[in-house]
């Protein structure tokens, strides 16, 4: 996909960030774009840019109002985006084991009822789609993944919980989630993963990044607290396969 | 270890900050920092340290150290100090380097009239920080002491063993370090979320600063603003002063603690010339806002910056000519 140019707006955050958006909806193609900007500037290394942040629609770029401008970078990304692709050329991809348990899919039940299919098929339509890895957000390392199969398409819950464990794996819209760390949140949770998608002890810290792609494997009790042990005593390392 | 400030006494909340965590916010990490960084670069200045050597960000009132080095130097943004050694103590006014040594306990008193006080230390700490920044980001657990506030008892190991004599230091006069009454703004990103009428009321209102606010986000209480098409955006992301906008109509300003993202139509953003200053305002404060252009923020920014070099200049100048 190429960018049609009348489509992208840059959109002021004040004097220290601008918001480079390419469009209004939540999309493989129009992240395919706000990726590929991403790369040709962080090889860009513009002066007086400090950093780089990508989200579902737009590319949003943090900057020293002391060292340039919003007319400066305005001016010097305006050729990159003409021949602008939505292709990346390297994709990591990563296999996430989750036990999908009722002790830990606090709303496998209640999400089994609202789309009419019974827990075996959320689970199964969970676990049987290549998520795209959008942006990371809300939390250190909370990758926000899609889409979602149109059949667990929900909105969030009307009454969002004020504790989340962490590990938790959850669904709300056309998204899919995983709670970092333990934290309010209203989504709906479906299991856990024993893979620590946070840690101090990494670098860097956060397993995921955005244009990452993403499965997740149906894991039993057995064996998730097999991994735990492992994560715990800090020899869990999942590999990405490099596309 | 080559010493320390040992927390004595802490009565309210005090923190590790420098300039924040920069360049983590793809991966979700907040950038964190100092509340009001034009207070710590100008501390740091005071104590011969560079802009963003981390220090203390206290809440009200500081704490009561006592120094376990040598001799440390020390300078308080926003506060007075009281350094007291065996029954014996003396005044140091806020704005004013001054060097303790062995055994003197710096005791950081109420807060004048900002929200937060800063006490920068000589050389800083001899911490390890985490990728790249000491600031503390109690969320999630990172930087400074064990990424939570101090406590008594918490011993704050120090980059330098003693502070050589030298002329101390004092913020001119002129230096207006007040919580403002009116801070400038810029449109958008998304102002088009809002109908005329509530980018009026935004700017011809005065809000007062909620009981709820904090390091996150600053929650102002007053005239609701109007949407224009609802107030769900695909989320995108915040910048240091954003203005989020939920559904209730009541304006969030987002402060050193933001999250990178938010899905919250934003209606304006703090020049960053101001925003140093809003971190000044306590709850019940009020505040009023001013529309300036996005190139009008970047010159108030660049000026800003020439005050602070200046500044830089005349205190080596005068500890030079003493």
């Amino acid at each position: 996909m190429r960018v049609p140019e009348s489509t992208v707006r840059l959109l002021s955050n004040g004097d220290t960030a601008l918001a480079v958006e390419f469009g209004e909806h939540i999309g493989l193609a129009t992240s395919g774009l706000v990726l590929a900007l991403y790369d040709r500037l962080a090889r860009a290394a513009l002066p007086g840019v400090v950093e780089l942040l990508p989200t579902f629609r737009s590319l949003m770029i943090h900057y020293d109002p002391a060292r340039t401008s919003h007319g400066a970078i305005a001016r010097q990304i305006e050729p990159m985006l003409g021949g602008l692709e939505g292709v990346r050329p390297a994709t990591r991809r990563w296999t996430i084991p989750v036990c999908y348990d009722p002790q830990f899919a606090l709303d496998l039940e209640a999400v089994a009822q609202r789309t009419g299919l019974s827990p075996a098929e959320v689970i199964e339509l969970h676990s049987a789609t290549t998520y795209h890895v959008y942006m990371i957000g809300f939390l250190p390392g909370y990758p926000y993944m899609g889409d979602l199969p149109a059949r667990l398409a929900l909105p969030r819950r009307g009454n969002p919980r004020t504790q989340v464990p962490a590990g938790s794996v959850a669904i709300a819209t056309t998204q899919t989630a995983v709670y970092t760390l333990q934290s309010p949140g209203g989504w709906h949770i479906l299991g856990r993963t024993p893979v620590p998608l946070w840690s101090r002890q990494r670098t860097p810290p956060a397993l995921l990044a955005p244009g990452d792609k993403v499965r997740f494997a149906p894991i039993a009790m057995a064996e998730f607290e097999r991994l735990v042990k492992q994560a715990d005593a800090g020899k869990l390392d999942l590999e990405p396969v490099a596309e | 270890m080559k010493g320390a400030l040992q927390v004595v006494a802490s009565s309210s909340i005090c923190m590790i900050q420098d300039l924040g965590r920069i360049g983590q916010q793809r991966f979700g990490v907040p950038v964190s920092g100092a509340l009001d960084s034009v207070s710590l670069r100008i501390a740091n200045a005071l104590v011969g340290n560079s802009d963003g050597t981390a220090a203390l960000e206290m809440f009200y009132r500081g704490p009561t150290l006592e120094v376990a080095a040598e001799s440390v130097r020390v300078a308080s943004i926003g506060a007075p100090l009281t350094v007291a050694s065996r029954g014996a103590s003396r005044p140091v006014a806020a704005g004013q380097s001054v060097r303790v040594t062995r055994g003197e306990r710096i005791r950081v008193g109420l807060c004048d009239a900002s929200l937060v006080a800063y006490l920068a230390i000589e050389g800083g700490f001899a911490l390890p920080g985490f990728l790249g920044s000491l600031s503390t980001f109690v969320r999630a657990g990172l930087g400074g002491i064990d990424g939570r506030p101090l406590k008594k008892g918490d011993a704050l190991p120090l980059a330098l063993a003693s502070a050589p004599e030298r002329n101390e230091r004092r913020v001119p006069a002129a230096w207006n370090l007040a919580p403002p009454a009116r801070v400038r703004v810029v449109f958008g990103p998304q102002d088009d979320y809002f109908s005329e009428r509530g980018k009026r009321t935004f700017t011809e209102s005065t809000y007062t600063v909620s009981m709820q606010s904090d390091r996150m986000g600053m929650r102002l209480e007053g005239p609701a603003l109007e949407h224009a098409k609802g107030f769900n955006i695909v989320s995108d992301g915040t910048a240091p002063g954003s203005i989020q906008v939920p559904g209730n109509g009541l304006p969030i300003v987002l402060l050193a603690d933001r999250p990178t993202t938010g899905g919250y139509p934003k209606i304006a953003t703090v020049a960053s010339a101001d925003l140093p200053a809003l971190g000044r305002l306590r709850p019940d404060a009020k505040i009023g806002f001013d529309a300036i252009s996005v190139e009008e923020a970047e010159a108030a920014r660049r000026e800003l910056e020439a005050r602070i070099a200046e500044l830089r200049a005349s205190l080596k100048r005068s500890a030079a000519a003493e």
